[in-house]
């Protein structure tokens, strides 16, 4: 049938008989078939694609008038909020979508633990989601430290020291990504050129491989009921929907209140209380000051409570590599018949909901200071978030799982 | 008669004992010790939407504070623009001598006396409200007081051991400190103004908010800009949410 269109006249068949645009879009969208009962935790993966286009654009345009250096970054800052038109709104844009990106993440994440959506056959999936989540913590890390106040440069000094605590090679490695013996405008320099082409590159290859192993295996859906066993004549999934335009009018609808929501933060609380920008990053850096409490951004404060919750800093360093690279090994800890958390039994949900606890709880101690209950407090959570993971084997295979229906559940 | 009358007379008389009575405890109620202050709890409550608050903040900071102070990343026009400064204005009062339009607010204090004056440069006041925050720039300059042990003659609550000197006592007084004893601390209690400033303490602290308004204002100018066009971009957006909705409803109508 294709070939045939191609043959007519019109650019539209001659872009065709060179490149297969009209099939790509064919097999990707208009037929490829999404589960018909995806709900609201189905809007974060399209909403993550979102927000890292608008970093993209806005970086490029930030980069424009972002001079590099010890000397000239933060005045270039500055100089940008108040002398290049708009550029306020690009910075609060980039800035407020580095918090929107990890939210967003964070229960585009969430979703996929709820309904088991890295268990097989989408293992490699969820592999490359979780390097997306590496990379971007490397992103923001990187950006944060571009701005050179003074929380920049010693969340610098703090995240490069943890390298230190790597047996033998530690210090020499630290030395190594410093590119000086201590943070200065080597390190920015180099940090520039990571934050703006090498892991960005890096996240639009990972990007890509995501969408295409998701394309291959097809979504998974909140009844963890796999669509493409029960198909009709036609090999169309019965329980299936063509993506476009079903879903792109549905994520429409979902870019729609997040950009609402998004610009009543960028307009009129770009700072959300010192958790996008901190006070003390609008000082220029200072070696010879430390902010009191350094604290790193929201987003990274449950590591950061489960590594101050030790004494000893290659305890707490390696504590903070378990508790960050244990959701890589989760297609292989859960054990479980059934996927979505609708059909799994009390055990699970418990170890499911103290660990949703747990998190939040770390996410709120690691902004305290580290100190008496609030480091005690710490200790107590990251109990229930590492036995999570850890005993997951156990308890998944012994939690009383309810029957699986044989088609999804769908009320329109 | 006499009698009625002596009685009548006392009725009439019964209002003005009271009001003799309440003009008589007045002096007694601020004989008592004034209640303890709760600087910690002050906010400057400044709002950059009052363009007349800015204006006068402008010309305090231009006559009080310029001298030592820069605003090193505003420019004297963009001020004015914002501010709706006639140029006369700005070139008669606010410029500095020897300051073009478009420059940026300098100082003319040589770093070099300063740091023999003061032990530092004092500092560039672009980003203090954004670092320190409104409320603490307002407590810093509310709460100097009279401290012979220090260098410069004053301390402050807000910032102990500042290097600056209590530059603005001719307006609001000169103040001392009167502190209690709390197990083996000293605690701030009250204020005693020993000499009066030139200005009533209700227009000096309208004259500290207006000057932390306006540094407000130099910290961000173009929160004004961002206030006023964020309503109509977050209108758009929901008028875009309500049409994708209904986009998305009528297609949908037809999944079963």
């Amino acid at each position: 049938m294709a070939n045939e269109a191609y043959s007519k006249p019109g650019l539209w068949a001659w872009i065709n008989r060179r490149l297969p645009v009209d099939t790509f879009l064919r097999s990707q969208l208009l037929e490829y078939y999404a589960p018909k009962n995806f709900n609201f935790w189905y809007f974060f993966g399209s909403l993550a694609l979102l927000v890292l286009v608008m970093q993209l654009v806005t970086g490029i345009f930030l980069a424009m008038f972002y001079k590099v250096g010890e000397a000239t970054s933060f005045d270039s800052v500055e100089f940008i909020m108040r002398e290049v038109d708009f550029g306020w709104l690009l910075r609060y844009l980039h800035s407020t979508g580095a918090s929107a990106f990890f939210l967003v993440i964070y229960l585009h994440m969430y979703r996929g633990m709820m309904y088991g959506s890295y268990k097989a056959p989408r293992e490699l999936l969820w592999l490359f989601g979780m390097i997306i989540y590496l990379a971007l913590m490397a992103e923001a890390f990187l950006g944060y430290v571009l701005p050179w106040g003074n929380m920049s440069f010693w969340a610098a000094t703090v995240i490069i020291n943890l390298f230190g605590a790597v047996p033998v090679i530690g210090p020499g490695l630290v030395e190594w990504i410093r590119g000086d013996y201590g943070i200065a405008d080597a390190t920015l320099n180099r940090f520039f050129s990571l934050h703006v082409v090498a892991v960005p590159l890096l996240l639009l290859l990972l990007v890509a491989l995501h969408l295409i192993a998701l394309h291959e295996v097809g979504s998974n859906n909140p009844d963890g009921v796999e669509i493409k066993e029960k198909k009709n004549a036609q090999g169309i999934p019965l329980d299936g929907i063509p993506f476009h335009p079903y879903y792109t009018v549905k994520d429409i609808f979902g870019v729609a209140v997040f950009l609402t929501l998004f610009a009543i933060v960028v307009f009129y609380i770009p700072t959300f209380s010192d958790l996008f920008l901190e006070k003390a990053n609008f000082e220029p850096a200072n070696p010879l000051s430390t902010p009191d409490p350094i604290s790193p951004s929201w987003y990274f404060t449950p590591y950061y409570a489960i590594l101050r919750s030790v004494p000893s800093k290659s305890i707490g360093a390696l504590l903070m590599l378990i508790a960050v690279s244990a959701f890589f090994f989760l297609p292989w800890l859960d054990r479980s018949p059934v996927k979505s958390i609708r059909y799994r039994g009390w055990v699970f949900k418990t170890f499911f909901a103290l660990f949703t606890l747990s998190f939040l709880g770390l996410m709120y101690l690691g902004l305290q200071p580290a100190q008496g209950i609030y480091v005690t407090l710490s200790r107590v959570c990251a109990v229930p978030y590492f036995a999570f993971f850890l005993l997951m084997p156990l308890y998944s295979r012994i939690d009383p799982v309810k029957p699986v229906p044989e088609r999804v559940t769908f009320h329109a | 008669m006499r009698k009625l009358a002596t009685v009548l007379l006392s009725l009439c008389c019964l209002p003005l004992a009271a009001l003799a009575a309440e003009a008589s405890a007045e002096p007694a109620a601020t004989a008592e010790p004034p209640a303890p202050v709760d600087w910690q709890s002050w906010h400057a409550g400044n709002s950059v939407s009052d363009l007349a608050s800015l204006q006068r903040g402008a010309r305090n900071f231009m006559n009080y504070c310029n001298g030592c102070h820069a605003l090193k990343y505003v420019r004297y026009q963009r001020m004015a623009n914002d501010l709706k400064i006639s140029s006369q204005v700005l070139e008669a009062d606010l410029l500095a001598p020897g300051s073009g339009n478009l420059d940026y607010i300098s100082t003319a204090l040589p770093s070099a006396d300063a740091v023999n004056w003061f032990g530092k440069v004092p500092p560039d006041l672009s980003l203090i409200t954004r670092s320190k925050g409104v409320d603490y720039v307002y407590r810093f300059l509310k709460t100097f007081y009279v401290d012979a042990s220090s260098a410069t003659g004053s301390n402050n609550l807000a910032d102990p051991s500042a290097a600056m000197p209590a530059v603005l006592s001719d307006l609001g007084g000169v103040n001392q400190a009167v502190f209690r004893q709390v197990g083996d601390d000293k605690v701030f209690d009250h204020f005693l103004t020993s000499v009066p400033g030139s200005m009533s303490s209700a227009q000096y602290d309208q004259f500290v908010r207006d000057t932390v308004n306006f540094l407000d204002y130099a910290g961000e100018p173009a929160q004004i800009e961002r206030r006023s066009m964020g309503i109509w971009v977050v209108l758009f957006l929901l008028l875009l949410t309500w049409l994708s909705w209904l986009l998305k409803k009528e297609y949908w109508k037809e999944v079963h």
